[in-house]
């Protein structure tokens, strides 16, 4: 319906666009908030935790949370809080970075085997069936064993089990566009294909590629804890939530809950978080919705 | 409605309860910026057996109060006032299971998009024999033969083959008539046709209009027809309502409207409907402060040829269709012979003239004007540009070619031309980043200003995204991107199609203009011949790829030769004046 009259400001600012998101659906909004804490902690927490995440105190060992050890305390000593919020900054650099690349290298050759189709597409799809084709987890195992036990490796591993997912978004949303009515003005204009594919088609699909970050965001989370929680990947004594629980599963049975639990549960918020943002950074970067 | 027209609708019997009575509807939707009212205040009534035609601008509510009727507004809207009595049944009160029962038995309506009402994947026949025996008309023994029995009632010709036709597989006018055949499959009381006929060719829309006509007419039905076209709802209704912005601004006997209009809304809408004998000027409002002549610029050379097609071809691969394993490996079946989209066509235009490429969907006026453009490469023929050979050049990689700034495209569509992520200013602005026109920064802010000055778009519309523009502006955003690079000949393609019709008259007389002052040539693609009539000097008629006839439009109007272009004329509708 063409009802919304668009005499009043187009000039909605980004700041009072996301409120109304905000407003429309106050999940994002926490989900935003979370975010946010977990970006925080990314970022200063290194510099702001009560006790050294690497320093052992044997006399401190298998303390249960208290108000000097608010998580507790591990085997060796060391404060759980503090190695929680410290490896908050490792698997937050594996989770953007594997993305980031994805993000690029899936996208492009997405978009590109949407729009060119042909070989480019036939190479590109068979390329990604035979990445699917695997357990993706196996995968991750076998290339992070194969190349070395590294965090570049992790991030190297995550970002090819993600990259059928991208590709199989941008070529579908590259594939309806390719004949729009802008994209043909774009070759009157006199755009290269080139610049066709990225000036015109690729920030069309951003919205729905946005929604793919997210939720491989919270994947990618998920999947570098699991290669450390089997031994691959990041190596103790540095803190990271997968291995910490790998390490606090054996003190279950014993009544030592808290070394497993609140890694667990951190990890837990965040891929939630992540699989939350999606929808509302899908309202906020689609002009559509700006009205 | 008031009492004045109802003494006007001529051969209804007034004692006789009216079958629809409609009082002071009011309709509102919910949106983000508050409560927006549809419509306003709306009477109406419908006589048994009487055809009335809701006529009105996009916004104007035409659609909405028919959805009110049968109460299937969406979740935002709602009645606010007013009461719907059909029947002697209060729609706005009634359950919804009343309602339901009400619809598709006593009232039955049919959308503007024939293929999007069908079920893409299921027979035609089988979707009507669906209907038949939901609403118990046919027992599963007797569906086959009741449904073609339907299918020859709508006068679909062949009527036992059609019945195993998909979807897909028919025209789109052949498809109306199978909406129009599952709409009158429950001989409904009343047929509500929301833009029955938008998008179909002037010759399907008349034997689609005829064939409603003639139903209604034949079982005693009440229809309502919601058009743009006031020519079309004088020619087939008895009483027209014309709605501008939710309200009702006059309702009156089809001839009245026209012989006497009440309303200054109607009489404008009126003025701006290409009819016989007006020019482009007569189409704008009276009030409209006559435009000063367009400072004229001499063309260069005018009247020799910009453009010379010769024997142009193209052909399209038709394959055999693959069965079975060979289909699953992607092996294609023997090729057939191909099939001649643009089979052989000659002409030229010369420097300063427009020219009218008119024809039927699928006569090969796009593909044309597609290899025009240099999107497409013809099969064969060639395409010679100010002497140079353009068909020489691929169309891959036409784009770099300098002379792509020399041929420029106004597409039909405004909204799907515009790239919705950029803002007016950079849709205008993109032609001349990339053609090397050398400007940028406020140099090219300041080209990007003066062309929106030319096309009449106000400056301070420039930062908004395509989705915050009505249509008419998005039209002048695609004209002011087409004439960027001051381009020699420019192809218009139904720029029009998607306007309103003052919308319409607004933008051909801007077009008109720009021509004069820039110097342009055009190629006129269009359908409608009384707009190219308007614009053209010279016409093309088109049929099946091939050119039926040519020459001056006045005369080609006056007294066409080939029985094609007599049909296409007879079948414009036209106000009785």
């Amino acid at each position: 319906m063409s009802l919304a009259a668009t005499d009043a400001a187009p000039k909605d600012s980004l700041f009072s666009h996301a409120r109304h998101i905000v407003a429309e659906n106050p999940v994002t909004g926490i989900a935003f908030g979370l975010f946010a804490l977990f970006a925080l902690a990314a970022l200063i927490g290194p510099y702001v935790v009560p006790h050294d995440p690497l320093a052992s105190n044997t006399s401190a060992a298998l303390q249960p949370p208290s108000a000097t050890y608010w998580f507790g305390t591990d085997q060796l000593g060391r404060d759980i809080f503090s190695r929680v919020v410290v490896a908050s900054r490792l698997d937050m650099i594996i989770a953007v970075a594997s993305v980031a690349l994805v993000f690029v290298a899936g996208g492009f050759a997405g978009i590109a085997s949407g729009y060119f189709g042909g070989w480019t597409d036939r190479i590109v799809g068979r390329v990604s069936d035979t990445i699917m084709a695997f357990p993706l987890f196996v995968l991750a195992m076998g290339i992070v064993a194969a190349l070395g036990n590294t965090v570049t490796n992790i991030i190297i591993a995550t970002a090819i089990i993600n990259f059928p997912l991208y590709v199989r978004v941008a070529r579908a949303e590259a594939n309806i566009r390719r004949e729009a009515g802008f994209v043909q003005a774009a070759r009157l204009s006199g755009n290269s294909e080139m610049r066709i594919l990225l000036g015109h088609i690729a920030p069309n699909i951003l919205p729905i590629m946005m929604v793919q970050v997210s939720l491989t965001m919270g994947y990618a989370i998920l999947n570098a804890a699991g290669l450390s929680f089997i031994g691959l990947g990041v190596r103790p004594p540095t803190p990271e939530w997968g291995i910490m629980v790998a390490e606090g599963a054996s003190f279950i049975i014993s009544g030592e809950w808290w070394i497993a639990f609140f890694p667990g549960v951190t990890l837990m918020l965040a891929v939630f978080c992540f699989n939350l943002l999606g929808d509302g950074l899908r309202d906020l970067v689609d002009p559509q919705r700006r009205t | 409605m008031n009492i004045h027209a109802g003494n006007m609708s001529a051969g209804v019997n007034n004692m006789q309860p009216p079958l629809l009575e409609v009082r002071d509807l009011t309709v509102e939707f919910a949106t983000r910026r508050g409560t927006v009212q549809a419509v306003k205040q709306v009477d109406l009534t419908l006589a048994k057996g009487e055809t009335l035609g809701i006529v009105g601008e996009s916004g104007s509510g035409k659609s909405v109060t028919s959805y009110a009727v049968m109460r299937i507004l969406d979740r935002a809207g709602r009645i606010a006032e007013g009461t719907i009595s059909f029947g002697g049944v209060d729609i706005g009160t009634a359950s919804e299971g009343q309602v339901r029962a009400l619809r598709g038995r006593e009232m039955s309506m049919i959308f503007q998009n024939p293929r999007a009402a069908l079920n893409p994947i299921r027979k035609v026949g089988k979707q009507i024999e669906d209907v038949l025996i939901e609403h118990v008309q046919a027992q599963p023994g007797d569906a086959k033969e009741k449904a073609i029995e339907v299918l020859k009632a709508v006068r679909i010709a062949r009527p036992e083959e059609r019945y195993h036709a998909y979807p897909f597989e028919l025209s789109g006018g052949m498809c109306q008539r199978i909406v129009i055949a599952l709409a009158l499959a429950c001989r409904p009381q009343l047929l509500i046709a929301d833009e029955p006929t938008t998008g179909l060719d002037v010759t399907t829309q008349k034997a689609v209009m005829d064939l409603v006509v003639e139903l209604t007419r034949e079982r005693n039905m009440s229809t309502i027809l919601i058009t743009h076209d006031l020519g079309l709802a004088a020619a087939y209704c008895d009483r027209v309502m014309v709605m501008e912005k939710g309200k009702v601004v006059e309702t009156a006997n089809a001839e009245a409207v026209f012989r006497a209009p009440q309303h200054a809304y109607t009489r404008k809408l009126m003025r701006a409907t290409p009819r016989k004998g007006v020019t482009l000027r007569d189409l704008l409002p009276e009030d409209a402060a006559p435009a000063a002549p367009a400072p004229t610029a001499p063309v260069e050379g005018a009247g020799t040829p910009l453009l010379i097609v010769e024997n142009l071809v193209k052909e399209y691969p038709r394959q055999t269709p693959t069965s079975g394993m060979a289909g699953l490996f992607g092996i294609k079946g023997a090729a057939a012979d191909p099939f001649r989209a643009v089979d052989g066509i000659s002409f030229s235009v010369a420097r300063g003239e427009s020219l009218g490429l008119v024809g039927e969907s699928g006569c090969g006026k796009s593909t044309t004007s597609m290899m025009l453009m240099r999107l497409v490469d013809p099969t064969s023929g060639r395409i010679v540009f100010k002497g140079e050979e353009l068909s020489a050049i691929p169309a891959k990689r036409f784009a770099g070619s300098k002379w792509r700034s020399r041929i420029q495209l106004v597409f039909q569509d405004p909204t799907d031309s515009l790239n919705p992520r950029y803002t007016a200013a950079r849709a205008i602005a993109d032609p001349l980043m990339q053609m090397g026109s050398g400007l940028s920064g406020k140099a090219l802010r300041a080209k990007v200003e003066e062309l929106a000055g030319l096309v009449g778009l106000p400056v301070h519309l420039l930062d908004r995204f395509p989705h915050q523009l009505s249509g008419g502006q998005k039209a002048r955003v695609g004209i002011a991107r087409a004439i960027a690079p001051d381009p020699d000949l420019v192809i218009l393609d139904e720029p029009t199609a998607a306007l309103d019709v003052s919308v319409q008259a607004v933008v051909l007389n801007l077009l008109q203009d720009l021509k004069q002052r820039l110097g342009m040539s055009y190629i006129f693609v269009s359908h409608d011949l009384e707009v190219v009539r308007m614009l053209c000097d010279r016409v093309i008629v088109m049929r099946t790829g091939r050119i039926v006839e040519e020459g001056a439009t006045e005369a080609i109007m006056a007294a066409p030769k080939a029985e094609y272009t007599r049909e296409l004329l007879a079948s414009i509708p036209h106000p009785p004046i």
